[in-house]
């Protein structure tokens, strides 16, 4: 009886590192081939630059991203993409497919997607609404914020400037761009902290005379 | 002789109405004593793009019951926002999955007081307009509460609640959030509120708008 527990028990064991064995050759063939999907610029290391304008016409935005000194800069930071929608714009920009190693430029002018290009974009680059801002912040992704010059009574300026100086975002204007792009270090912004619109409910509830929770 | 009974009732009338002004005045920013827990009737008030955004953002975070029926307006040009509020008020019934909650929501459009780039000479007829049929909006809604965060839409309709206020049709409170892309200055509509002190509530998103408007309330980002 208890020779045949022992046999039990190294039948396990052997069978369990055979198992083992098998994960651990598997795990080495995907590294493998993550390794070469790298070395052969695969989908796997795909880094888009996601460039939106909400609903508006930004012109002057799309024309300083569409410029070949910019698109230089982004490809020497290593990124592989550029995505620019364009809203109600009328500038179009170049496309590229990005053969012979330049950054690939598409565009498009509206999408019900949006958040998803966000999703998947490494760096957003956007007009200064607070809608398209704040999508961003809340997927933590790194962010310039390009205030549009061109429009009146520009308030929009005050929010992007407050959220630089707290350093969750860069902001530029188009003529700065490229300079801003060229001197950033996303590693020195900080992640904008989860907000709490419940302050105001309680508020609310407070004032109306309904019991708190 | 008639003549000066016509001053003397006319007179009086103004008194009147000027006393019935400042008693709503001093009334309003009081907290409401009210005896049931009934539910309030809201009106909410949508705007453009971010203006949604923001109030949607605060609706979702508000007492489904307490805050009932909801009826949400929005600018007769404006064809997205609606649409966001739908959505929003489906994900409830979806989630209660009660008959009652089928009622609750409204969703009507207002015209505006002006278009952007609209001149200001035909302003003046547009905004007379949009007042009126203001007035005729908030009649039929009747809320409770008018919650809004800073459109221009948004002034017809606290200027009507509040003369709805001073007839004695309805106690309307009026809940004023401005909105978080106001740092520094109060919006045009924030202003109005705040200088002709109609609004019961009115809350800021960022402390140096508290600095400059003391009597506002800060409650930090929403978004």
């Amino acid at each position: 009886m208890q020779l045949l527990l022992w046999f039990y028990y190294f039948f396990v064991l052997f069978f369990y590192s055979k198992l083992m064995e098998y994960f651990f050759i598997l795990n080495l063939i995907e590294c493998a081939y993550e390794g070469m999907g790298e070395a052969h610029g695969d989908v796997l290391a795909k880094k888009t630059v996601f460039v939106t304008v909400g609903t508006t016409c930004f012109d002057a935005l799309v024309q300083a991203v569409d410029s070949q000194l910019l698109k230089a800069e982004l490809l020497r930071r290593g990124y592989t993409n550029l995505l620019i929608q364009l809203g109600r714009g009328s500038y179009i920009p170049s496309k590229s497919a990005g053969e012979d190693g330049s950054l690939t430029v598409d565009y498009f002018s509206f999408s019900p997607s949006i958040a998803d290009h966000m999703r998947s974009a490494s760096l957003v680059i956007s007009h200064a609404g607070s809608g398209s801002i704040f999508e961003t912040l809340r997927l933590g992704k790194p962010l310039i914020v390009v205030v549009n010059t061109a429009l009146m009574d520009n308030h929009q300026s005050e929010l992007a400037e407050e959220l630089a100086e707290r350093k969750h975002l860069l902001c530029a204007y188009p003529d700065t761009l490229y300079e801003t792009i060229q001197n950033m270090d996303l590693d020195t912004l900080v992640p904008y902290p989860p907000s709490n619109p419940m302050a105001v409910a309680k508020l609310m509830n407070k004032f109306f005379g309904f019991p708190e929770d | 002789m008639k003549k000066l009974n016509d001053w003397i009732i006319v007179l009086s009338l103004s008194t009147l109405l000027i006393l019935r002004i400042l008693y709503v005045l001093r009334c309003t920013g009081k907290p409401l004593r009210r005896s049931s827990q009934q539910a309030l009737k809201t009106l909410i008030v949508l705007g453009s793009g971010g203006h949604t955004a923001e109030m949607l953002n605060l609706v979702a975070v508000l007492h489904r019951d307490r805050f009932y029926p909801r009826c949400y307006v929005a600018a007769a040009t404006d064809n997205m926002s609606l649409q966001k509020a739908r959505v929003l008020e489906e994900s409830y019934s979806y989630e209660t999955n009660v008959g009652k909650m089928v009622e609750a929501a409204q969703f009507m459009q207002i015209y505006r007081s002006r278009e952007v780039g609209q001149s200001y000479f035909t302003s003046i007829g547009t905004t007379i307009f949009a007042m009126l049929h203001a007035l005729w909006m908030t009649f039929i809604i009747r809320p409770d509460m008018v919650l809004c965060n800073g459109p221009g839409t948004c002034i017809p309709i606290c200027v009507a609640a509040f003369l709805f206020k001073v007839v004695g049709i309805r106690w309307m409170s009026i809940v004023y959030v401005e909105s978080i892309a106001r740092v520094r200055k109060l919006s045009l509509s924030g202003l109005l509120l705040y200088k002709f002190h109609l609004a019961d509530q009115f809350f800021v998103q960022w402390p140096q708008l508290q600095k400059s408007y003391s009597k506002a309330h800060y409650v930090g980002c929403l978004m």
